[in-house]
């Protein structure tokens, strides 16, 4: 069985203990912190295992990159504990269960991962994926499984995750743009740390994005907008490729609105928390992300992720700010329509 | 040509009356799973009048006569048993009235559900009849005569509860009202305070009579509907839920489903929870409210509700629902049929363990959905399995099954919804003998000549 | 071969395929017409797989039912299972099986006769088909377009008005542009659907052979259903040559500036052809066209687009006409239906909508009050006297 690799000694030297004081759901200081995460760290039972949102955030906020998070994934499912009612993970590794139906389109070397998300087949389209469109894969055979963190069940990552990854390679794909910021969250972050190894490399679509916009900067129409970024709960386990926001942001002429809830204290879509805590959370946390994203003055919300885009696009719409994926302000920028409307 | 034939063409006009093999053949049967027999003839009526007329030569010629809507109970309620003639009902289709203040719409004995639901789609957004889930082209009489559900059924009770008035030409051929229309211009109620005489007619299957009008009450339309969709993989805890979720009074709809293909079905009790709101806030209140009654299963963690994307909203919300039909053809063999039988939630545990048992037994894919009727009292639980039609033995295995499926529900205390004619006899059989004589008397007395729908309710 | 025996069993006979999206009322114009279940789509295909299998014998009467099917195509868009995007195919795949055993109705036979001794349906010599042309060029290669003309723009009076308009404005536009006259042969699109593949095969390749020799790169037709058999059934016969409708075309030039409207009153309602909307997805073109005509103020029939109805001329039956007959006819149903939007217009782009509705509206009575006019006329109507010369 692959293990993680966790290092212990680090949290025992650790001062600040940020993967448990930094997080948002939990109103732990330093001390009370050290205690209940060296309980996890040793295997015994912690109050924080139950009230874990499973938000990822902890894995940005460890300074040492020992992956708390994974850990207590692990401890979760060690205990039996359940953060989501078990007919509900039931249902997730169902219908992720790779049943050998390849969806491929004409693959490259370098390939588009779809992940298992259909909305990338509107997204997708228009100059920025002229040469690639096709070069594609989709579906349960190269699905990343990430979302199993959210499911206390690590075994399901580890035991599909070099299979899928055998899938990429199959298909001869050397370099992989991933569309999905989960699917690389997975290849660059979750594999390392089970030792598993990825034989491809994966691109993050922001920078393929940034390059691509480079390409056509001669056509590139500063937008001229204020937006507020949606920082989804996968960014969390790759936190070095959000300057490419920034960037992309940059080129195009967009002003990322300063606000409480973005960069390392974004907050996540909070459908999984509203399946796994009920709706008072949920709600709650969806009020304070808008309101302060119409506090802040945005034009528009930007995604990065389309499961984020189902369950906040309307709200936002409804507060009078506009929805669209990265792709598409991209696509606005140089003058292409956006095909994902609410 | 035969006498009857001219006599019909003379009714009727040479356009809507064939005697072909192609007509008898197609009208000889239905899509499920019941032995064909093709009729005589196959009318189409366009009048009251024009049917009366048939219903005489019926009577003097003594042959058969089988009214017919589009034919999808599945049952071979509609396959002339006897051969005759084959009314197919759908050319009388009007929408003759609408009062929009007593809140009711009077139709013709062939106007299907889904041009009703467009035509108040279109002209009273603000109201809504019953849709059930069978193809939009099954009419709105036949559906009431064979007590069909819809989407009002978890509130209002059976679609023929919600049934205003009556116009019928009885098996002798004189023309009748039931209801407050027999005494006055209006169609609000189908008896009280009058003798509820709309019991000789609906759940006869066309054998006391053809229904040329019908009266159907119209309910609240509201602006928004939205749906929820509830998970549990404990089937003992599926009759709770159910009645809970009734005793809001604040569901539209609740519909139990369990398949196990796609995969993303297999092991879960899907429990589709439907609600209305003018509002957001409105609908915001009941979906707390959906909430809130499940809680107890949601935090012992063997049940919760999941969320929903847009593009899987969709086709849940679609009234009709196609993927109900879709299931015909999961296994690419073009047929399905139910036994649906009709009784306590409490039956669903039961019901459910024998629906894979049957499946497995037979080898064939199955499916269930089952709705509440009237806030709890019973359910409409549907033991579903698909067959193949090219494949003989398939269509047998389906048939033993669903047999099986009924002798199990009556066994249990179920009543079989739409039964076909050996189902009817079963029940015959274990029916209150008093009852049993009572129906005789009034068939007798009804249809003297027996030509309705023979080899139906045969109550000797 | 016939691929569509062992498939066809499928058909639960829902009857879905016999309604447009909304429900409001019979789509299938076959099943409207006639409204015994056995014209329904579901009708047809059940009897057709009781007649693969054995269990009814071929009749005159089981032929009429299968070829009273007009391939509009309705079918295929609301059928909820997954193989509805065949059901034509299977409907076409089963009439070429009784064609191959010489089992078909009177009218059908006549149909492939004329169109083998004439080149036509209409029985007409293939000396006089380019005579409605005069002063339109020959095709010379060179040209950028090849205009197919057809059938019933060559022969049929209507039709022919169709042809004199868009060559017109062809010319007005500058385009560079011929035709084939008596060079011309029939498109096979009917031929096809009516399921001689045989016959279907040769007037392709024979078309195919023609353009090759002139050297043909783009062609653009006047009637939807030529459109179709080039675009999608001309491929497999070696096919390379780009095809468009004559409504894209001119959707081109207004939107390009090249011809400039001036007022022209009218209230339009505009009629999509099967052959062009459903089959191939062409639906704003067309409209965008009359929207741009200052003064004209489009309105819609209820049942529009993927939803529209039928003429009743498909597969043939602008010229068998096997739905004809009372009022129930889809020609007249779709005239009142027109009608009743309160346009003075009714705008086709298909030179068999358009003789099906002026029979269709004379027999309605509203010959005076609804005309029916094509795209290309109401275009040419429109243009800014100083490029009308
Ligand atoms: C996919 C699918 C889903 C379905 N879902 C539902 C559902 O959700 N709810 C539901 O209730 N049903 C459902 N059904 C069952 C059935 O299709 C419907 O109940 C439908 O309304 C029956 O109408 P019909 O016109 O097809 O009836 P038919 O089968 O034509 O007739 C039913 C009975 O009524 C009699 N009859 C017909 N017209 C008259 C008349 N004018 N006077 C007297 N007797 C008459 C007939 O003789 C016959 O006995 C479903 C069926 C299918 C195939
Ligand atoms: S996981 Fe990181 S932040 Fe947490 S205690 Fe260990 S080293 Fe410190
Ligand atoms: S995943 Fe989120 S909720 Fe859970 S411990 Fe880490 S930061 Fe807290
Ligand atoms: S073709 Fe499709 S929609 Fe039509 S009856 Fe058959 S299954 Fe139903
Ligand atoms: S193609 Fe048109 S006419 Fe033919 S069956 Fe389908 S809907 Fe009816």
């Amino acid at each position: 069985m692959l293990g993680l690799k966790f290092d212990k000694t680090k949290c025992s030297d650790c001062k600040p203990v940020s993967c448990l004081v930094k997080c948002q759901y939990m109103d732990l200081d330093r001390d009370r912190a050290r205690i209940e995460w060296q309980k996890i760290v040793n295997g015994e039972d912690s109050f924080v295992l139950e009230a874990c949102t499973t938000c990822y955030a902890c894995e940005e906020y460890c300074p040492l990159g020992n992956h708390p998070f994974y850990l207590i994934v692990e401890r979760q499912e060690e205990k039996g504990i359940l953060p989501s009612p078990r007919p509900i993970i039931t249902m997730w590794i169902n219908q992720c269960e790779p049943v050998g139906r390849f969806m491929v389109g004409m693959v490259q070397e370098k390939a588009l991962s779809f992940c298992f998300l259909p909305a990338f087949n509107l997204l997708v389209g228009g100059k920025l994926f002229e040469d690639i469109a096709w070069s594609s894969i989709f579906g349960q055979e190269f699905f990343c499984n990430a979302v199993y963190l959210h499911y206390a069940r690590m075994s399901v990552i580890k035991e599909r995750l070099p299979r899928i990854i055998e899938n990429i390679e199959k298909q001869g794909i050397k370099e992989l743009v991933c569309l999905h910021d989960e699917c690389y969250g997975t290849f660059t972050s979750l594999a390392p740390a089970y030792g598993i190894e990825v034989p491809f490399k994966p691109v993050h679509y922001y920078e393929y994005l940034y390059d691509k916009l480079k390409e056509y900067k001669d056509v590139i129409k500063q937008l001229n907008v204020k937006v507020a970024y949606q920082r989804n709960c996968s960014v969390r386990l790759a936190p070095d490729t959000d300057h490419f926001v920034d960037d992309i942001f940059g080129l195009i002429g967009v002003d990322r609105v300063e606000r409480e809830y973005d960069r390392e204290n974004a907050l996540c879509c909070a459908e999984v928390i509203r399946m796994a805590k009920g709706y008072e959370l949920a709600d709650d946390l969806q009020k304070r992300n808008i309101d302060d994203m119409v506090k802040a003055g945005a034009d528009y919300c930007v995604f990065n992720c389309p499961a984020c885009w189902d369950s906040l696009a309307e709200k936002v719409a409804r507060r009078g700010i506009k929805p669209i994926h990265m792709i598409e302000i991209c696509k606005l920028a140089i003058g292409e329509k956006p095909a994902l409307e609410v | 040509m035969s006498d009857i034939y001219e006599a019909l063409v003379e009714i009727v006009g040479k356009d809507y009356v064939s005697n072909q093999k192609e007509e008898r053949y197609f009208y000889g049967r239905d899509p499920g799973l019941m032995k064909p027999h093709e009729p005589d003839y196959v009318v189409m009526p366009r009048t009251t009048e024009e049917i009366q007329e048939i219903v005489r030569l019926a009577n003097k010629e003594k042959t058969p006569v089988v009214p017919k809507g589009a034919g999808l109970s599945l049952t071979g309620l509609v396959i002339p048993q006897k051969g005759g003639i084959v009314l197919d009902m759908k050319r009388m289709e009007r929408i003759l009235e609408l009062n929009e203040k007593a809140r009711y719409v009077i139709v013709e004995g062939g106007t299907t559900h889904g041009v009703l639901k467009s035509y108040l789609q279109k002209h009273y957004p603000s109201l809504r009849h019953s849709m059930p889930d069978s193809p939009p082209i099954a009419t709105v009489v036949a559906n009431a005569v064979i007590h069909g559900q819809g989407r009002l059924t978890q509130q209002r009770g059976f679609n023929s509860d919600m049934v205003s008035g009556l116009e019928v030409v009885l098996p002798t051929g004189e023309i009748c009202r039931i209801g407050s229309c027999s005494v006055s211009p209006y169609w609000f109620s189908k008896g009280p305070p009058l003798p509820d005489l709309t019991g000789l007619f609906l759940g006869w299957f066309g054998t006391t009579g053809i229904i040329t009008k019908l009266g159907l009450k119209l309910y609240p339309c509201k602006k928004i509907r939205d749906v929820m969709l509830f998970l549990t993989d404990r089937a003992e805890l599926v009759p709770d839920i159910m009645l809970k979720l009734g005793h809001t009074e604040m569901m539209e709809d609740i519909v139990v489903s369990t398949q196990p293909i796609p995969l993303r079905f297999k092991g879960n009790f899907f429990i589709l929870v439907f609600m209305t709101g003018d509002s957001d806030e409105e609908i915001e209140f009941k979906r707390k409210m959906a909430w809130d009654t499940l809680w107890e299963y949601f935090d012992s963690r063997d049940g919760g509700f999941v969320s929903i994307t847009p593009d899987m909203k969709t086709p849940m919300m679609a009234m009709p629902s196609k993927d109900t039909t879709r299931f015909a053809d999961v296994r690419k063999g073009g047929g399905f049929e139910y036994s649906g039988p009709i009784a306590p939630v409490e039956k669903y545990p039961d019901f459910v363990k024998k629906l894979e048992e049957l499946a497995s037994n037979y080898n064939l894919s199955y499916a269930s959905a089952a709705r509440v009727i009237d806030g709890g009292h019973c359910m409409m639980f549907s033991f579903s399995y698909t067959f193949n039609r090219a494949d003989p033995d398939e269509m047998d295995r389906a048939k033993k099954a669903l047999d099986e499926a009924a002798e199990f529900s009556l066994d249990q205390g179920g009543v079989i919804w739409k039964p076909n004619i050996d189902e009817q006899k079963m029940m015959m059989a274990r029916m209150d003998p008093n009852t049993l004589r009572l129906m005789g008397k009034i068939k007798e007395l009804l249809d003297p000549n027996g030509i309705m729908n023979p080899g139906n309710w045969e109550a000797k | 071969m016939q691929e569509y025996a062992n498939q066809i069993h499928r058909c639960f006979r829902c009857g879905y395929c016999t309604f447009p999206t909304d429900y409001s009322y019979f789509n299938c114009p076959s099943y409207r017409r006639f409204r015994f279940e056995s014209y329904s789509t579901g009708g047809r295909l059940w009897l057709t797989y009781a007649w693969v299998k054995g269990e009814i014998e071929w009749s005159e009467h089981l032929a009429e039912i299968l070829y009273s099917c007009t391939t509009c195509k309705n079918c295929v868009e609301q059928c909820p299972m997954k193989f509805a995007s065949d059901i034509v195919e299977w409907i076409v795949g089963a009439r070429s099986d009784m064609v191959e055993k010489s089992k078909i109705p009177l009218e059908v036979g006549r149909f492939f006769e004329a169109v083998q001794v004439y080149g036509n349906p209409l029985k007409l010599p293939g000396s006089e088909r380019g005579a409605w042309a005069d002063g339109t060029k020959r095709y010379e290669s060179g040209d950028e377009y090849l205009f197919y003309v057809g059938c019933l723009g060559s022969y049929d009076e209507n039709g022919q008005r169709m042809a004199r308009s868009l060559a017109e404005l062809l010319k007005e536009a500058e385009i560079s542009f011929g035709i084939l006259g008596s060079e011309e042969k029939c498109c096979g699109n009917e031929v096809y659907m009516l399921g001689e593949m045989g016959l279907f095969q040769l007037l392709a390749e024979k078309n195919i052979q023609k353009f090759k020799e002139h050297g043909v790169r783009k062609i653009v037709t006047l009637s939807p259903h030529a459109y179709n058999a080039m675009k999608n059934n001309y491929l497999k016969f070696g096919a390379d040559f780009e095809v468009y409708h004559y409504t894209q075309l001119l959707y081109d030039l207004a939107k390009k500036n090249t011809i400039k409207f001036s007022q022209n009153q009218a209230k339009v309602t505009y009629q999509d052809p099967c052959f062009l909307g459903r089959y191939n997805k062409i639906y704003d073109e067309p409209r965008q066209i009359l929207q741009g005509i200052p003064g004209i103020e489009l309105v819609e029939m209820e049942r529009n687009r993927e939803d529209s109805f039928c003429c009743g001329g498909g597969s043939g039956n602008f010229v068998m006409d096997l739905l004809a007959g009372g009022e129930e006819s889809p020609g007249r149903v779709r005239v009142r239906e027109a009608y009743e939007t309160g346009a003075d217009t009714l705008a086709v782009a298909c030179p068999s909508c358009m003789i099906m509705f002026m029979d269709a509206a004379k027999e309605e009575g509203l010959e005076d009050r609804l005309s029916i006019k094509d795209v290309a006329q109401i275009v040419k109507e429109s243009l800014l006297l100083e490029q009308t010369t």
